[in-house]
C-alpha cells in the first residue's frame, strides 16, 4: 500500500432536500481527523457558507462542482494520494463512483479510503443487495412482479394480505396503493396494469416498527453499533419526516441485540470500513423484521447519532479510511477510554423534522415516502414528555410544545389516517376530543408507549387549566409540570386566567413563581458512558428531571454566549452556522471562554468541539434566561445566528441581560417597520412607498396612489404564499380573498413594486456607528425575486460609480444613526443612480459568508471583535483590488416537493446555495450555475420566453445559442416574436393544445437538455401551460430557468466560455 | 395521575434522594450500584450476580416495555435469567406506568409487588451514579415512613450459597455432557450450552464434581467475592490437573485463576453495562461485552502456565485468562449476554470444539 499524504475530499454542495447541513458537519469532521495526522486535505464543494470551507479546516479550497468533470480536472491538478468519497452525502457518492467506473482514479492513481467502491456500488443496487443479504439469511421485504391478473393473484396468495401494489416504470407512484382482500386487489392491480404492464405485488409493512443503527467497522474487522433509534412514526413514513428517538423506547433486550447483531453482520459482509447505517423495519408483534436500507456512507442518520451520542462518527470514520483500528483511537469526549466502545446513554433524544410546506404553491402536505423536509432539531432531556415538548418549540413554527398551541386542526381523524407535517398536533387535538390511546393507535399505528407519553402531557394541561391563578399551582404539581417539559409560557397560558395580563407578563409571573419555589432546572452533562467514567465533556442539556448540576460556573464574567440558528430552515440555514463558529472562534482568540447555545444536529456549531461549552437547548426567551442566570456571562451575542437571536434581543435587555454589539433598542428601532420608516424620512433615505392597512377601503385607496404591482403582505393567510405581487385590480382581490382575515389584529402591509430594478446589498461591520468595512453586491435578476433566491454578484460588476457612492453613504448614515456597533445588511433598489432602502438588519446575513471568502477578509471575525469591546482598524480593501468574481446562485429542491410550481418569487423558495469565483463575471456564472445542477446543454433548448421585456431580453441569447450551433424551440409568442426579429427557431405547441410538435412530448422523451420558461402573467390558462412545462422538466430532471436575465447570464455564459478554459483555481490562487 | 407513595434512598454516608414508590411497599438496605445498560432490565433484574444489591439503572426511563410472560423452553423461564427478582430494589429516574410490548404480560411495578421488590422512581440518577462512581460501592437503604431499617453489607455473606442450586438438575439431552458448577448461573448460559448440542449437569456450587463423568465443565457466573468461595476453588484446582476442557465466566473467571495461584481483588468502580470493549493481547480483535462485576484477576499473579485471553480496552483490567497448553479459558464478561451484546457467544463454539477434540 503506498503511503497516503494528500487526500482529496468531496463536499455535498448546495443545501437541499435529503442533503443539507450534516454534510458540513460530517465533512468537517473528517478534515479535522486529516489534520490531526499531519497529511495534506484538498477540498472540492462549491457550498461558500459553510464551515467546511473556511480557512484552516483544509489545506486547499475548490469551489467547484462537485462533479466528475471538474473533479478529473482537480484529480489531475493536485494528483492526491487518497481520495474520500463518503463524507459528501449522495452526491460526492455518485461522482465518486462515476470516477471508479470511468477508470480515472486508477488512471491518477488515487486510492479510495475506506469502504471498497465495489462494496458501495453493492449497496446502491437494490437487486444486487437483496441478494447479497440473503446469502446471509437477512431478511429483505419479498415482493414478486407479475405481468397479468392470474400472476398478480398467484403472487398475493404467497405474500398473504396485506400487500402493497406498485406499477412498475412509473414517476410519482401512479397506480400505486394497498390492498387487504382479494377484492381490492382486483381493483388496485387493474388500474396498475393501466399504468404499466408489469406491477410489483409487495409484502405491506405498513405499521412495523421503524428502527435504525449506525455500525462502524475497521480493517481488522471489529465492529461497532454507536446508537440504535427508533421513529416514533412507523413505516410508510421517510425516516426524514419521522420524529425520531434515541435510543430505541420499545424493544426489548431480545430484540435490540438481534437487529444489532443483523446489522453487525451486514457491515461485515459488505465489507464496509468506516461506518453505514442499517434500517430495519420489525414487526410490533414478533421479533420478525426486514431491512429496508442500507447506506454506505454518513448520512443524516449518521450526523444525529453523532449528536444524540458524543460519538463522532465521521472523524472516527476518517481514520478509519486512513488505517487506525476502532482501538487505536480516543473517545474524544473522556480522552481516557477507547473508541472502540458502544456509547451509554443517560437521557433520550428525540429529533423533528421541520417542514416549510407553505412556502411552496400546490404541493401536497401529507408526508410520506419521500423527503420534503428542509431542516430539523433534536431535543435532549430525560424523559419522552420533556424532549417532545422542547422539540416542537424548537422547530420554530409558532408552537409551544404539544399542548398549548391556539393553532385549530380541523380534520383530526384526516390527519391522523394520513398524516400531513401537523400530525402530532392532530393527536394533541384527539385527546382534547377524548379519544383514547387504543382508538389513536388503531389509527396511526403509532406505539401506544409514545401515545401513552403524549396522553400525560394531556392529562397535566388539564390539570393545570383546573386553576384561575399560578400562585394555586402547588409547587410539586409545578415541578411534575417542568418535567414533562411545560414551557413558563404554557404554564401561564394554562394557569393564569386573568385577560389583561399580555403572554409575556404571564411567562414572567410564573418564571417568579417558579424561582420562588425553587423550582430551576439542571445542567447535565453528555459524556457517552452514563457516568461511568469521569469525563470532562462541555456538552451540556438542560433538564429538570434531575436536582444536581453536573458542573460547576466560574462567575468570573469571562464567558461570552453566542446564540445559534436554530433549524434549518428556507431563509436560514448553513449560512448562520458558519457566522455562529466564526464569532466563537474569535471570542476563543481574545480570550474569552466561547458557550453555543444551538439545537440543531446538522451544525458544526454544535460539534462539541467548537466552543467552550455546548447547551445543546432551546433557542427560547426562556430557556436563554436560564443560561445566562447559570453562566453569568460578559454577554451575549445575538447578531450571528439569524432572526431567531434578533427576536430576543430587546425582550433580553429588558431582564437586564447584557447584550454585545448594537443596543436592542437600536435593533428594534430597525425591526420595526414604523420606526425603521420614520428614521429614514428624517435622514432623507428614501424607500419605496408602503403602509401597514387594516380595511380593504384603505388598501384600495392606496393602491390607487401608488399603482400597480405592489407587494402584498398579509398577517394571516389561509393557503398560498404568503407574500406575493399583483399586477391589476383582480389580482388584488383574488390574493385578499385568500388572506382570511384583514383587520386591526390582523394588518396587510402593501408596498409600491418597482419593476425594471435593480437589487443591491450591502453587508458591512461598524463599530460605535462609524463604518468599518462594507461589500456591496448586486443580484443578476430584476427586484422581485427573494433576495435568498437571487443569483448574487459581488463585487457589484455593473453599478454605476455614482450608485455605489450612494449606497456607502446611506450605509454611513444608518450606521451612525443605529449606533450599529457589529455586522448589518441593507438591501436597496436601484434604478437610475435613484437608491432605495428596502430593508435593514442589525445582523449577519445570509451573504456574509459569500462576501467574506470573496473577499478573504471573516466580516463575523471583525464584527466579534468589536462586539467584545476591542477596537478594530477599518478594512481599506477596495473591490478593484479583486482582481476575480464571486458569484452566488440558489438552490432548489422542487423535485423533491411533488406538484410545487417550481417558479421564483418575492417569497424565499430555495433550500440551499453556492459561491463560486472567476476570473470574469460569465466565468463565475457559469461555475456556480453548474454547481447548482444546471448541465450545459448538448443540442436542444426550450425558450418559452413570457412577457416582452424578457423577449428582449432574451434575444441576444438565443442569438448567440444558434451561433454556437444549438437548435432552439420556442412557443407561439417567443417564435413570433424571434421571427419578427429575424430569427429562426422551432415552434412547439403548449400542452394544452392538441398539436404535434408538443412541448410536453419533447419533454417525456427528454429530448431538451434546457428549459427556459419564464411565467408572464396570471391568467389561468399561461399558469396552467407554464406550471405544465416547468413541472415535467423538474420531474424529468431536466435543467429549468424561470428568470430571464438569469437565463441570459447562463447562456451568454457557456456560448463564451469554453469549458476547457474554465480555471482550475482554489480559493488561494484567486 | 397514579396515587403513589414516597420513599427514601439512603446512603451510608448519610445522602438521601427522595423518591416515589412504584414496587412493593417494605424498606430494604444492601449495596447500591449503577449499571449503564439501556434495557434489559427483565434480565439484569433476575441476574443472582445482583443478589443483596439495590440497582440503579442510568438509562432514566424504565418499564417501557413491561415484562414479558410466563414461558418454560427446556425446563427454562423463557425470558428470564433465573426463577426470581434476585436484586433487593430498584431505583429509576423515570418509570413507565403505561408500558407497551407484544410479549408484555404486566408492568414492572406490578411485577416488583408481585416479588416483595421495592422499587424508586422520581431519582436523579445520574447523580447518584456519579457519587458511586466517585466513593466506589456504597451500602444504602430504601425507607417507607415509620419502617426504619438498617444498613446491611451483603458482601460479609455468602451469597454464592443463596443462590446456587440445591440439588443436582439435568438439563437437554445432547451428545456432550458438561458439569455446570453453580455459583449463581444465568440461564442463559444454559440455554447457550443446550444450543450447542450439549447436556448439561447443573451441580451446587459446593458439590465435589472433580470426579463426575462428563466431557468438560462450566463455572458459571455468581455475586460477590470470590474469597468467600474456597469450597468451589479446591474443587477446580482438583480438575485443573486434568485435562478435560473448562469455560468459565465472571464469578467462574475468578475462581478459575484463584485455584491456579492467581489474585482477584476489588475494583474502585466494577464494570457494569453492555459497552465494555475488550481486546486480546497481541492482537487487533476488539470484543463489545456485556458485563457485571465488583472483582478482577491481578493479571501479575496468574502462574507461567496461564496467560491473560482478554483485557480490557479502556482500563487494562483483566478480562479473562486462558491456560497456555491445556483446553482451560474463562473470561470476565459474559459471552452469553443476555442482556447485552452477543459479539462473543463464539467462546461456547470454542468450548464445544474443546470438547470435541479431546473426546
Amino acid at each position: 500500500m503506498k503511503e497516503i499524504n494528500k487526500i482529496l475530499l468531496l463536499g455535498s454542495g448546495a443545501l437541499k432536500i435529503g442533503e443539507a447541513g450534516e454534510f458540513d458537519y460530517s465533512g468537517s469532521q473528517a478534515l479535522k481527523a486529516i489534520r490531526e495526522e499531519g497529511k495534506y486535505s484538498v477540498l472540492i464543494n462549491p457550498n461558500i457558507a459553510t464551515v467546511q470551507t473556511s480557512e484552516g479546516v483544509a489545506d486547499k479550497i475548490y469551489f467547484l462542482p462537485v462533479t466528475p468533470e471538474f473533479v478529473e480536472k482537480v484529480i489531475e491538478k493536485e494528483r492526491p494520494d487518497g481520495i474520500l468519497l463518503s463524507f459528501g452525502g449522495q452526491t460526492a457518492l455518485n461522482c465518486g463512483v462515476a470516477l471508479y467506473k470511468s477508470g480515472v482514479l486508477e488512471k491518477y492513481d488515487v486510492q479510495v479510503l475506506g469502504t471498497p467502491v465495489q462494496a458501495i456500488i453493492n449497496t446502491e443496487d437494490r437487486e444486487l443487495f437483496a441478494n447479497q443479504l440473503h446469502e446471509i439469511n437477512v431478511k429483505t421485504p419479498r415482493s414478486i412482479a407479475a405481468n397479468n391478473m392470474q400472476e398478480a393473484h398467484a403472487a398475493a396468495a404467497e405474500l398473504g394480505f396485506p400487500l402493497i401494489i406498485r406499477a412498475a416504470y412509473t414517476l410519482g407512484g401512479l397506480g400505486s396503493g394497498f390492498c387487504s382482500n382479494q377484492e381490492e386487489l382486483e381493483k388496485l392491480a387493474s388500474s396498475a396494469f393501466a399504468y404499466s404492464p408489469q406491477i410489483l405485488v409487495e409484502e405491506s409493512l405498513k405499521g412495523w416498527k421503524e428502527v435504525e443503527y449506525e455500525v462502524v467497522r475497521d480493517k481488522y474487522d471489529n465492529c461497532i453499533t454507536v446508537c440504535n433509534m427508533e421513529n416514533f412514526d412507523p413505516l410508510g413514513i421517510h425516516t426524514g419526516e419521522s420524529i425520531v428517538v434515541a435510543p430505541s423506547q420499545t424493544l426489548s433486550n431480545s430484540e435490540y441485540h438481534k437487529l444489532r447483531k443483523i446489522a453487525i453482520d451486514i457491515i461485515r459482509h459488505v465489507g464496509i470500513v468506516g461506518e453505514c447505517n442499517v434500517q430495519y423495519a420489525l414487526d410490533p408483534n414478533s421479533e420478525d423484521y426486514r431491512v429496508i436500507e442500507v447506506n454506505a456512507r454518513l448520512s443524516r442518520s449518521s450526523a444525529l447519532a453523532s449528536k444524540a451520542t458524543g460519538y463522532p462518527l465521521a472523524f472516527v470514520a476518517a481514520k478509519l479510511g486512513l488505517g487506525y483500528g476502532l482501538h487505536e483511537i480516543k473517545n474524544s469526549v473522556t480522552k481516557v477510554t477507547s473508541a472502540c466502545f458502544e456509547p451509554a446513554l443517560d437521557y433520550i433524544v428525540c429529533k423533528i423534522p421541520r417542514w416549510d410546506l407553505n412556502k411552496f404553491d400546490g404541493v401536497s402536505k401529507v408526508i410520506g415516502s419521500s423527503m420534503k423536509s428542509v431542516g430539523e432539531i433534536m431535543a435532549i432531556g430525560r424523559t419522552f414528555e420533556e424532549v417532545i415538548q422542547k422539540g416542537l418549540r424548537m422547530i420554530g413554527q409558532g408552537m409551544h410544545g404539544f399542548v398549548g398551541n391556539l393553532k385549530e386542526v380541523k380534520d383530526i381523524d384526516g390527519e391522523l389516517l394520513n398524516p400531513t407535517d401537523k400530525r402530532i398536533f392532530a393527536i394533541a387535538a384527539a385527546f382534547d376530543k377524548g379519544y383514547t390511546v387504543d382508538k389513536i393507535h388503531d389509527m396511526t399505528k403509532i406505539d401506544k408507549w409514545f401515545l401513552s407519553r403524549l396522553k400525560n402531557i394531556h392529562d397535566m394541561k388539564d390539570a393545570l387549566d383546573r386553576y384561575t391563578t399560578v400562585e394555586g399551582v402547588t409547587p410539586s404539581m409545578f415541578r411534575k409540570a417542568k418535567q414533562m417539559g411545560f414551557s413558563d409560557f404554557q404554564i401561564g397560558r394554562y394557569t393564569i386566567k386573568d385577560k389583561k395580563m399580555s403572554a409575556d407578563e404571564k411567562l414572567l409571573a410564573v418564571r417568579s413563581f417558579r424561582k420562588r419555589h425553587g423550582i430551576l432546572p439542571v445542567v447535565k452533562q453528555i459524556d457517552t458512558l452514563a457516568g461511568e467514567y469521569p469525563a470532562k465533556t462541555n456538552y451540556l442539556y438542560v433538564t429538570y428531571n434531575a436536582t444536581e448540576n453536573d458542573i460547576n460556573f466560574e462567575d468570573d464574567g469571562r464567558s461570552v454566549i453566542v446564540l445559534g440558528s436554530g433549524a434549518y430552515r428556507i431563509g436560514s440555514s448553513v449560512e448562520f452556522d458558519w457566522c455562529c463558529v466564526s464569532a466563537i472562534n474569535t471570542i476563543k482568540k481574545c480570550g474569552y471562554r466561547s458557550v453555543m447555545i444551538n439545537y440543531n444536529p446538522e451544525t458544526v456549531s454544535t460539534d462539541y468541539d467548537t466552543c467552550d461549552r455546548l447547551y445543546f437547548d432551546e433557542l427560547s426567551f426562556e430557556r436563554v434566561l436560564d443560561i445566562v442566570e447559570f453562566e453569568l456571562p460578559k454577554g451575549v451575542i445575538v447578531s450571528a445566528g439569524g432572526q431567531i437571536p434578533n427576536n430576543l434581543a430587546l425582550r433580553l435587555h429588558k431582564q437586564h441581560v447584557p447584550i454585545l454589539g448594537t443596543s436592542a433598542s437600536q435593533i428594534d428601532r430597525a425591526e420595526d417597520r414604523q420606526k425603521f420608516s420614520t428614521m429614514c424620512d428624517e435622514q432623507g433615505i428614501d424607500q419605496p412607498r408602503w403602509k401597514e392597512l387594516t380595511s380593504l377601503d384603505d388598501i384600495y385607496s392606496f393602491v390607487e396612489e401608488v399603482g400597480f404591482p405592489v407587494l402584498i403582505r398579509p398577517s394571516y393567510v389561509l393557503s398560498g404564499a404568503a407574500m406575493n405581487v399583483v399586477s391589476n385590480k383582480e389580482e388584488l382581490g383574488h390574493f385578499l380573498e385568500l388572506a382570511a382575515e384583514v383587520s386591526k389584529d390582523h394588518p396587510v402591509v402593501v408596498t409600491e413594486f418597482m419593476q425594471q430594478t435593480k437589487e443591491i446589498e450591502i453587508d458591512a461591520v461598524a463599530q460605535n456607528g462609524e463604518l468599518k468595512a462594507y461589500a456591496i453586491s448586486e443580484h443578476v435578476e430584476y427586484a422581485g425575486v427573494h433576495s435568498g433566491d437571487a443569483t448574487v454578484v459581488f463585487p457589484a460588476q455593473k453599478l454605476y460609480v455614482e450608485t455605489i457612492r450612494r449606497i456607502k453613504k446611506i450605509a454611513r448614515t444608518i450606521a451612525k444613526e443605529l449606533c450599529i456597533s457589529g455586522p448589518f445588511n441593507i438591501q436597496f433598489l436601484a434604478k437610475d443612480n435613484a437608491v432605495r432602502v428596502i430593508e435593514c438588519n442589525l445582523r449577519a446575513s445570509r451573504s456574509f459568508p459569500f462576501v467574506s471568502k470573496v473577499l478573504k477578509y471573516n466580516l463575523i471575525e471583525m464584527a466579534t471583535r468589536i462586539m467584545l469591546g476591542e477596537h478594530v482598524e477599518p478594512l481599506h480593501k477596495d473591490i478593484f483590488d479583486l482582481d476575480y468574481v464571486g458569484v452566488k446562485a440558489s438552490q432548489f429542491s422542487f423535485a423533491r416537493l411533488l406538484k410545487a410550481d417550481p417558479v421564483l418569487g418575492v417569497d424565499m423558495s430555495s433550500t440551499g446555495e453556492v459561491g463560486c469565483l472567476g476570473e470574469n463575471y460569465y466565468e463565475a456564472i457559469l461555475k456556480s450555475m453548474l454547481s447548482v445542477g444546471n448541465r450545459i446543454p448538448k443540442q436542444n433548448v426550450l425558450i418559452s420566453s413570457g412577457p416582452a421585456r424578457s423577449k428582449v431580453e432574451l434575444l441576444e441569447a438565443t442569438k448567440k445559442l444558434l451561433k454556437k450551433g444549438y437548435t432552439v424551440y420556442t412557443t407561439g409568442g417567443t417564435f413570433d416574436f424571434l421571427n419578427a426579429n429575424g430569427v429562426e427557431t422551432i415552434q412547439l405547441h403548449w400542452p394544452d393544445e392538441a398539436k404535434e410538435p408538443n412541448i410536453m412530448d419533447y419533454l417525456h422523451d427528454k429530448k431538451l437538455d434546457l428549459v427556459i420558461n419564464i411565467p408572464k402573467n396570471l391568467t389561468k390558462r399561461e399558469l396552467d401551460n407554464g406550471y405544465k412545462i416547468r413541472r415535467a422538466a423538474v420531474d424529468f430532471n431536466i435543467p429549468l430557468i424561470t428568470n430571464a436575465r438569469l437565463a441570459s447570464a447562463f447562456i451568454t455564459a457557456f456560448c463564451s466560455v469554453p469549458m476547457d478554459e474554465i480555471a482550475i483555481s482554489s480559493w488561494d490562487e484567486y | 395521575m397514579q396515587s403513589v407513595k414516597k420513599a427514601r434512598l439512603v446512603l451510608q454516608d448519610g445522602t438521601v434522594f427522595e423518591g416515589t414508590s412504584f414496587g412493593y411497599e417494605k424498606s430494604i438496605s444492601g449495596e447500591v450500584v449503577f449499571y449503564t445498560a439501556m434495557m434489559g432490565y427483565p434480565e439484569s433484574l433476575t441476574d443472582p450476580s445482583y443478589k443483596g444489591q439495590i440497582l440503579v439503572p442510568t438509562y432514566p426511563m424504565i418499564g417501557n416495555y413491561g415484562v414479558p410472560r410466563q414461558k418454560e423452553e427446556d425446563g427454562l423461564p423463557a425470558f428470564f435469567e433465573s426463577d426470581k427478582i434476585h436484586c433487593s430494589g430498584l431505583v429509576i429516574s423515570d418509570y413507565s406506568f403505561d408500558p407497551s410490548h407484544w410479549n408484555s404480560e404486566k408492568s414492572l411495578g406490578d411485577w416488583l409487588k408481585e416479588q416483595q421488590v421495592p422499587g424508586l422512581f422520581g431519582i436523579d440518577t445520574r447523580a447518584l451514579t456519579k457519587k458511586l462512581r466517585d466513593c466506589g460501592s456504597m451500602l444504602g437503604k430504601i425507607e417507607f415512613a415509620n419502617e426504619e431499617v438498617d444498613f446491611y453489607d451483603p458482601n460479609k455473606d455468602n451469597l454464592v450459597a443463596q443462590v446456587s442450586t440445591s440439588e443436582v438438575k439435568t438439563y437437554g439431552n445432547g451428545k456432550y455432557k458438561v458439569v455446570l458448577v453453580d455459583c449463581g448461573v444465568k440461564y442463559n448460559i444454559i440455554r447457550c450450552l443446550l444450543r450447542r448440542d450439549v447436556t448439561v449437569v447443573r451441580v451446587p456450587w459446593n458439590y465435589d464434581f472433580a470426579n463426575e463423568e462428563c466431557d468438560g465443565f462450566f463455572l458459571s457466573n455468581g455475586p460477590g467475592d470470590p474469597a468467600v468461595c474456597d469450597v468451589t476453588v479446591q474443587n477446580i484446582k482438583k480438575i485443573l490437573a486434568g485435562n478435560k476442557p473448562i469455560m468459565g465466566i465472571c464469578l467462574g473467571n475468578q475462581l478459575m485463576a484463584r485455584a491456579a495461584g492467581a489474585e482477584t481483588y476489588k475494583l474502585k468502580f466494577g464494570h457494569r453495562s453492555h459497552n465494555q470493549p475488550v481486546i486480546t493481547p497481541g492482537s487487533n480483535r476488539c470484543y463489545i461485552t456485556s458485563q457485571n462485576h465488583g472483582f478482577a484477576i491481578d493479571d501479575k499473579t496468574l502462574p507461567t502456565d496461564w496467560e491473560p485471553f482478554f483485557v480490557n480496552v479502556n482500563d487494562g483490567t483483566n478480562e479473562g485468562i486462558r491456560h497456555k497448553s491445556k483446553p482451560f479459558f474463562s473470561a470476565q464478561f459474559h459471552p452469553e449476554a443476555c442482556s447485552g451484546p452477543v459479539d462473543t457467544e463464539w467462546l461456547f463454539d470454542l468450548f464445544v470444539e474443546n470438547m470435541a477434540k479431546s473426546k
